[in-house]
C-alpha cells in the first residue's frame, strides 16, 4: 500500500522517466559530444589524440568553398522545394475540398508517395532520369526538345532532385491543408454568400486567411525535413556529379564516414542544426503574426 | 448551367492529372520489375512488353534477400514495441500534467540532424563491439519511433476526458492502475496510428542502418541501395526489390488509411 502510494505521488516523474533517460543517453549526450568535437581537430584515422583547438575547426571549414557551396545549396534546395510544394499542395487541397465520389481513393493516392521508401523512390527516379534509356528524355524528345543530363549534369542535378522531393512531399502539404480546411467554421461563408461575394473573393478573403496558420505549420514541417534531406540525394547522386548536389547533411556524412574528419564534420552538423533551428523559429514567428 | 459543366470538367481534369502524376512512378517501377533487361534498356521506352517473373525469381531465390526482409521486420517491430513501452506513460504524463517542456525536449529529436547523434553512436558502438548488432540497430531506430509515439499519443490522451480515470480513482484505483486498465484500452485508435506510422518510418529508414549495419543486420533499404552501386545496374532486379520494400508499407497504409492520415496531419492542424 505504501509502495503504490509512492508511485502515485511521483507519477509525473516516474512515468516519463524511462523515455527521458533514453533520449538523454541516446540523443542529448551524443549531440553534446558532437558539439564538443566541433572544437577539436579530431581525425579518427590519423591516430593522433584529439586536441582542443577552440574555433580553429570552424575557421577551417568556413574557409572551404565546398562548405559554403553546400550551405547555399541546402538553402536553395529547401526554399525551392518547399515553395513549390506549398503552392501545388495548397492548390490541390483547395480543389479537393468538397464532397465527390472517389474522394477516399484520391486521399489514398496522396498517401502513397509519403509512405514509399525514399531510397527506393530515388532509384526509380534514377531510371526515369537515365540519359540514354530514361523516360524523362523520351518525353523531352517527343515534345521536340533537346535531351537533358538530369542528375548526371552539374547544372541540372539540383532541379532534378527538387522535382523528386516535390513529387514525394507535395501530398503531405495537401493532406495537412485539407485537414485544416475541414475544420473551418461555415459561418463566414454563409454570410459572405448572403452578401453576394464571388468565389474568388471568398477564396482570397476568407478561405486563405483562415487556412494560413495550417499552411504555415505544414511549411515548417517540410522546411525542417527539407533542410535535412539525405536519402534521395545520397541514393541518387551521392552528392555528385563532383560536389554539384552536396548539401550540408551529405557533406557532414562524408566528413564523418568517408574521411573520418570528426572535428570538421561536427562543425558542419552544428551549422546545419543552427540553420534548421533558425528556419523553424522564423516560420513559427510568421505563424504567430498570421493569427488573428 | 454551362459554367457548371466547365467547372466540373476542370475539376475532373485536375483530379485525374494529379492521380496520374502520383501513380506513374509506382506504375513504372511495377512494370519495369516484370521486364527483361533488354526491354528495360530499349529505346524508345517500351510500354507494351511480354512480362517475365525472372527478376522476382532471381531476387527471392537469393537467401540473403529474405534475411534482409526479416532484419527490417525484426528491427521495426522491436523498436516500435520498446518505444510504446517507454512512450505511452511519458505521453500520458505530458497530457495529464501539461508537461510542456518535456514534450519540447522529446520533440527536439525532430529538429536534430540525425548525423549529429549518429556519428557519436558510430564511435561508441564500435568501441563496445556493437556494430552490426540488432541492439545498435533497434536502439537507433527507437529514436525515430519514440518521438512519433510521444507526439501522437500525448495529443490522443489529451482528447480522452479526465473523468474516465477520475471516476475509477474515486472508486479507489491508483492513477497508474486507471491508466493501465481504463485509459489504455480506450486508446486503441491512437496506438494503431502511432504504431503504423513509426513502423513505416523505421521500415523506410536508410541513414542509421547504412552506418550501423553491415552484412548480418542489413535492412532492405540498404540492400536496394547496394544493388545499384554496382557498375552495371540490373534494373529489373532493382525494381523487383523496390516493389518488395514498398509493398508492406503500402498495404499497412491501405488498411489503416484513416489512422495514417490522422497521424501525419496531427499537431499541424490548429485544434
Amino acid at each position: 500500500m505504501i509502495r503504490t502510494g509512492f508511485v502515485e505521488r511521483n507519477l509525473r516523474i516516474l512515468f516519463p522517466l524511462p523515455a527521458v533517460a533514453f533520449v538523454m543517453v541516446m540523443m542529448l549526450f551524443p549531440v553534446l559530444y558532437t558539439l564538443f568535437l566541433s572544437f577539436t581537430n579530431w581525425n579518427l584515422t590519423s591516430g593522433m589524440p584529439l586536441k582542443w583547438v577552440w574555433l580553429r575547426s570552424y575557421g577551417r571549414v568556413f574557409a572551404e568553398p565546398r562548405f559554403l557551396e553546400a550551405l547555399g545549396r541546402t538553402i536553395v534546395f529547401t526554399l525551392s522545394a518547399v515553395t513549390l510544394e506549398t503552392f501545388l499542395g495548397t492548390t490541390v487541397a483547395l480543389v479537393l475540398n468538397r464532397e465527390f465520389a472517389g474522394k477516399g481513393l484520391v486521399k489514398l493516392l496522396l498517401l502513397l508517395p509519403l509512405v514509399a521508401t525514399p531510397v527506393a523512390v530515388g532509384i526509380v527516379f534514377n531510371l526515369f532520369y537515365d540519359p540514354t534509356i530514361g523516360l524523362a528524355n523520351w518525353v523531352l524528345t517527343s515534345l521536340g526538345l533537346a535531351k537533358s543530363n538530369w542528375v548526371s549534369g552539374a547544372s541540372t542535378v539540383l532541379p532534378s532532385l527538387i522535382l523528386v522531393d516535390v513529387w514525394q512531399w507535395t501530398p503531405m502539404i495537401s493532406l495537412i491543408v485539407l485537414a485544416g480546411l475541414a475544420g473551418l467554421s461555415a459561418e463566414p461563408y454563409e454570410s459572405a454568400r448572403v452578401d453576394g461575394a464571388t468565389e474568388a473573393q471568398i477564396l482570397r478573403l476568407i478561405t486563405l486567411p483562415m487556412a494560413m496558420p495550417t499552411i504555415i505549420t505544414a511549411m515548417t514541417l517540410r522546411t525542417v525535413d527539407g533542410l535535412k534531406t539525405f536519402d534521395i540525394i545520397y541514393a541518387m547522386t551521392g552528392g555528385g556529379p563532383g560536389y554539384a548536389s552536396e548539401t550540408l547533411n551529405i557533406l557532414g556524412y562524408k566528413y564523418s564516414f568517408e574521411y573520418f574528419r570528426m572535428g570538421q564534420s561536427s562543425v558542419v552538423l552544428v551549422v546545419l542544426f543552427l540553420v534548421v533551428l533558425a528556419a523553424s523559429l522564423g516560420i513559427m514567428k510568421l505563424r504567430g503574426q498570421s493569427e488573428f | 448551367m454551362k459554367r457548371g459543366i466547365i467547372a466540373r470538367s476542370a475539376f475532373l481534369t485536375i483530379v485525374i492529372l494529379a492521380a496520374l502524376v502520383l501513380l506513374f512512378p509506382f506504375f513504372w517501377m511495377l512494370s519495369s520489375s516484370f521486364k527483361t533487361q533488354v526491354d528495360i534498356i530499349s529505346w524508345p521506352p517500351k510500354f507494351l512488353f511480354s512480362p517475365t517473373l525472372q527478376n522476382y525469381q532471381r531476387v527471392f531465390g537469393e537467401q540473403d534477400f529474405l534475411r534482409y526482409f526479416l532484419n527490417s521486420t525484426i528491427i521495426g517491430i522491436s523498436s516500435v514495441g520498446v518505444s510504446l513501452v517507454l512512450g505511452l506513460p511519458a505521453a500520458y504524463s505530458i497530457a495529464r500534467f501539461s508537461q510542456k517542456r518535456l514534450s519540447v525536449f522529446i520533440l527536439v529529436a525532430r529538429l536534430m540532424p540525425g548525423i549529429s547523434f549518429l556519428m557519436p553512436w558510430y564511435i561508441i558502438f564500435s568501441r563496445l563491439g556493437l556494430m552490426d548488432s540488432y541492439t545498435a540497430l533497434i536502439l537507433s531506430h527507437m529514436l525515430i519511433a519514440l518521438p512519433v509515439v510521444v507526439w501522437i499519443m500525448s495529443s490522443y490522451f489529451a482528447s480522452v476526458p479526465r473523468e474516465m480515470e477520475e471516476s475509477a480513482m474515486v472508486d479507489g484505483a491508483t492513477r497508474q492502475r486507471a491508466f493501465m486498465s481504463i485509459i489504455l484500452p480506450l486508446s486503441g485508435p491512437g496506438i494503431v496510428t502511432a504504431t503504423t506510422l513509426s513502423f513505416i518510418f523505421s521500415w523506410n529508414n536508410f541513414m542509421f542502418s547504412q552506418v550501423l549495419s553491415m552484412e548480418r543486420t542489413k535492412t532492405l533499404p540498404i540492400a536496394v541501395y547496394n544493388f545499384v552501386s554496382y557498375a552495371e545496374v540490373d534494373w529489373g532486379a532493382v525494381m523487383a526489390v523496390a516493389v518488395a520494400i514498398m509493398t508492406p508499407a503500402i498495404i499497412l497504409t491501405m488498411i489503416f488509411q484513416k489512422y495514417v492520415v490522422k497521424g501525419l496531419t496531427m499537431g499541424a492542424v490548429k485544434g
